[in-house]
């Protein structure tokens, strides 16, 4: 026996191309961590196993390889949950290896035991129990498979601390390393369909050039595809407009023509009203969230759907599709851009100048609307965002938390590269901002990383900036201060008669800024208009420790426009101030 | 059969684990599992499993999508009660006192089942038959008093061509 367990796991993990882990040993994952001191694999020590996760994920947001992240068993495996589940709604590849406590110990109740398995099938696209030393390789190589081909998603990889010990018999193997072949071949249950179907694809360019008032709907899909050049090139061919959804920002540039924004509960008027409008939705890899679709029943009642997504289970799940196309969004597109050639030139397709007129006078009519802040009253977040986006550099990565202030990020910021916009969108979850950032910043270290984040959020995994300080993670932090679980606030306002239930936070407790210094960034304090753009400039030079503004914002202030929950899009509310403007 | 079952027949890797997804997979969804059998086919790296789910016909479409994800799931057919052959096994207690049991042991007759024990006023038989003809059996036993009822759940392979 030439090896042992593990020394084979970080073996293989650095045979996938694995550049840096995020993870906090314990005991029963210690004899992998052993092997690590010895590997070129960079290991980023965390502060909390959740921060590890969302690192692993910001870090896949940014680069598109897949994020790993290893913590020990019991509590950590239960800590990381979290992140799995967000990495699931959101089709992000992470891998994640756990320990356990060794087979015979397994459901006695051991030290730090539980049942690592059963608590996160539900949130995985594949887990397993690795039961032999010999077979770590291949686990992991059907690990990154599954995580990175056909619909990206996490896999958990648990490993009993009897197979990977040295000094345990059961961790002697010979080294194996399967081959790509050797690992399709042992999942025959497992092949994603990347081609679509032909007949499909001619079926959707013959109701794309025929269409009169059709909308592209893009979605989260587009970027896993890597298929931002694509979507422009059909775009540019068609001449039809894009709406990107919040999981696709980015995707198509804010600031091309042809762009519309976000569409959804808070999406701008123009992008919701368009898809309401359309007679056909070009649906690229979005998933027909409920975010977006509002009331389902009268989501776009006149449009024709193609729907194309790698996930055949998408397809007629919320609305049946004319055209389903399952398939790689890259590929897909790519033939069907052959296929309208193939029926002609511009000539052949139906003129929808009309309707361009149409979309425009909307985009002219109801644009982005916020009240300025008077002297003396506290920000207003739009304003900053304003400021720190024109302020950053073109290509700026920005993470964000959930809430009003990430709704206010998608809205205002003007996203013209993809894989710059980090969020968490299926799931939801608060305290992704600053370990997102820090994931992405270690995966794209020559870029300005900003994560935007609310108060509420901040304090969930502030923690973290502890690792971004040490690990000299030059992250920058714009905390939106406003003292409420912003959201939730609007919603008691807006639903619940301004019966403001357990919402308020605090602007001064904590003490965010000496909370910050004490964590070893660099923390200001923002309250006035004219202090923002100085404070940003300040912060965009400093590199080699995280930065912290926090900024004083008007609490007062509501996302819209805004569809509520169970209406339909065409009661798309567009706020007091545009109405007031007198549309 | 009501319209609202649909029999499902699950080919999958014979490995630990894979029944505890397939029945999470349904748990999550809230679709009851009326019946469930599994066993290995006669490649033994496979298992089948066949299950009789109550559910509408829509979302079961969606379900049979779910379940093609899972990773160790390789087919999955649906098997329709006009297409196919079913059968299953039920063990049955029943009160069998001097009195009534020439009654019973000619019912289990004409069912063409077995009596598999005898008590002092028990009776345990056996029948393997079409899932409906099992129905029969247990509602024309049922007046005597059950006392104790097992069935497996069906199996079914599809019908053969004849053509």
């Amino acid at each position: 026996m030439n090896t042992n367990g593990g020394q084979a796991l970080i073996k293989s993990l650095e045979l996938e191309g694995v550049e840096v882990i995020f993870g906090l040993p314990g005991g029963a994952i210690l004899p992998v961590y052993d092997p690590i001191l010895d590997s070129p694999i960079r290991h980023v020590l965390v502060r909390h196993e959740q921060g590890a996760g969302h690192m692993a994920e910001g870090f896949a947001h940014a680069t598109g390889r897949p994020g790993v992240a290893m913590v020990t068993s019991g509590p950590g495996a239960t800590n990381i949950v979290t992140p799995l589940a967000d990495a699931y709604m959101d089709s992000i590849p992470m891998v994640v290896i756990t320990g356990q406590v060794p087979l015979a110990s397994i459901g006695t109740d051991a030290f730090q035991e539980c049942d690592t398995l059963g608590i996160t099938r539900g949130v995985t696209k594949h887990n397993e129990l690795v039961t032999r030393a010999e077979d770590i390789p291949m686990a992991i190589r059907q690990a990154f498979h599954i995580a990175t081909t056909g619909r990206p998603g996490p896999v958990l990889v648990d490993i009993p601390k009897d197979i990977v010990d040295p000094r345990n018999p059961a961790s002697a193997m010979n080294w194996n390393w399967p081959t790509d072949a050797d690992v399709t071949s042992s999942m025959p249950g497992y092949k994603p369909t990347t081609k679509g179907h032909p007949k499909k694809i001619k079926e959707a360019a013959v109701l794309i050039a025929t269409a009169r008032q059709p909308i592209i709907y893009a979605g989260g899909g587009i970027l896993k595809a890597r298929a931002a050049e694509a979507l422009r090139e059909l775009a540019e061919l068609t001449g039809i407009p894009v709406v990107t959804t919040l999981m696709a920002r980015g995707a198509f540039p804010d600031d091309h023509e042809l762009c519309l924004g976000m569409p959804g509960m808070h999406g701008n008027y123009t992008a919701v009203t368009s898809i309401q409008k359309s007679d056909l939705l070009i649906a690229l890899g979005s998933r027909f969230d409920d975010r977006v679709t509002g009331k389902v029943d009268s989501f776009a009642p006149d449009a024709r759907i193609i729907h194309v997504d790698i996930d055949p289970a998408e397809l007629g799940k919320v609305r049946r599709a004319d055209v389903p196309i399952v398939g790689d969004c890259r590929l897909v597109i790519e033939e069907i851009i052959k296929a309208l050639n193939a029926l002609g030139g511009a000539e052949s397709r139906m003129d929808i100048t009309p309707w361009r007129q149409q979309v425009s006078a909307w985009q002219e009519l109801y644009p982005l609307v916020y009240e300025q802040s008077i002297d003396g009253d506290l920000l207003k977040p739009q304003y900053v965002l304003e400021q720190l986006r024109d302020r950053s550099p073109a290509d700026t990565i920005v993470a964000s938390g959930v809430g009003q202030h990430q709704m206010w990020t998608s809205q205002y910021w003007k996203f013209n590269y993809p894989y710059t916009w980090v969020n968490s969108g299926g799931l939801g979850t608060m305290g992704f901002s600053i370990p997102a950032a820090i994931g992405a910043k270690v995966g794209r270290p020559d870029r300005t990383v900003w994560a935007v984040d609310g108060d509420g959020c901040f304090q969930m995994t502030a923690q973290e900036l502890v690792t971004a300080a040490t690990e000299r993670i030059p992250v920058k932090i714009a905390l939106l201060n406003n003292a409420y679980l912003g959201m939730v606030r609007q919603w008691q306002e807006m639903f619940y008669g301004e019966r403001y239930s357990e919402v308020y936070l605090s602007p001064d407790l904590p003490d965010y800024v000496k909370w910050a210094e004490a964590m070893g960034c660099v923390a200001l304090r923002v309250e006035s208009p004219d202090e923002v753009g100085p404070a940003i400039d300040k912060a965009n030079e400093i590199n080699d420790r995280p930065v912290v503004l926090e900024f004083r914002t008007d609490s007062s202030e509501k996302v819209f426009p805004m569809v509520s929950p169970g209406t339909s899009n065409d009661q798309i509310d567009v706020g007091p101030l545009q109405n007031g403007l007198g549309r | 059969m009501p319209p609202k079952y649909h029999v499902l027949s699950v080919l999958v890797e014979n490995r630990a684990g894979v029944l505890a997804r397939v029945s999470a997979l349904f748990a999550r969804r809230g679709y009851n599992i009326y019946s469930l059998a599994v066993a290995p086919t006669d490649d033994e790296r496979f298992s089948r499993i066949t299950v009789v789910v109550d559910v509408e016909q829509a979302p079961l479409e969606q379900v049979v999508k779910q379940l093609n994800k899972l990773i160790h799931v390789i087919k999955i057919s649906e098997l329709d009660p006009r297409d196919s052959v079913e059968r299953e096994l039920m063990l049955v207690t029943v009160k069998a006192p001097a009195e009534v049991r020439g009654q019973i042991i000619e019912l289990v007759e004409l069912f063409e089942g077995r009596i598999i024990d005898v008590g002092r006023d028990e009776l345990a038989l056996s029948l393997d038959e079409h899932p409906e003809r099992l129905d029969d059996l247990e509602e024309l036993l049922r007046p005597f008093g059950i006392i104790d009822l097992q069935r497996t759940g069906r199996v079914a392979l599809p019908k053969l061509e004849r053509s």
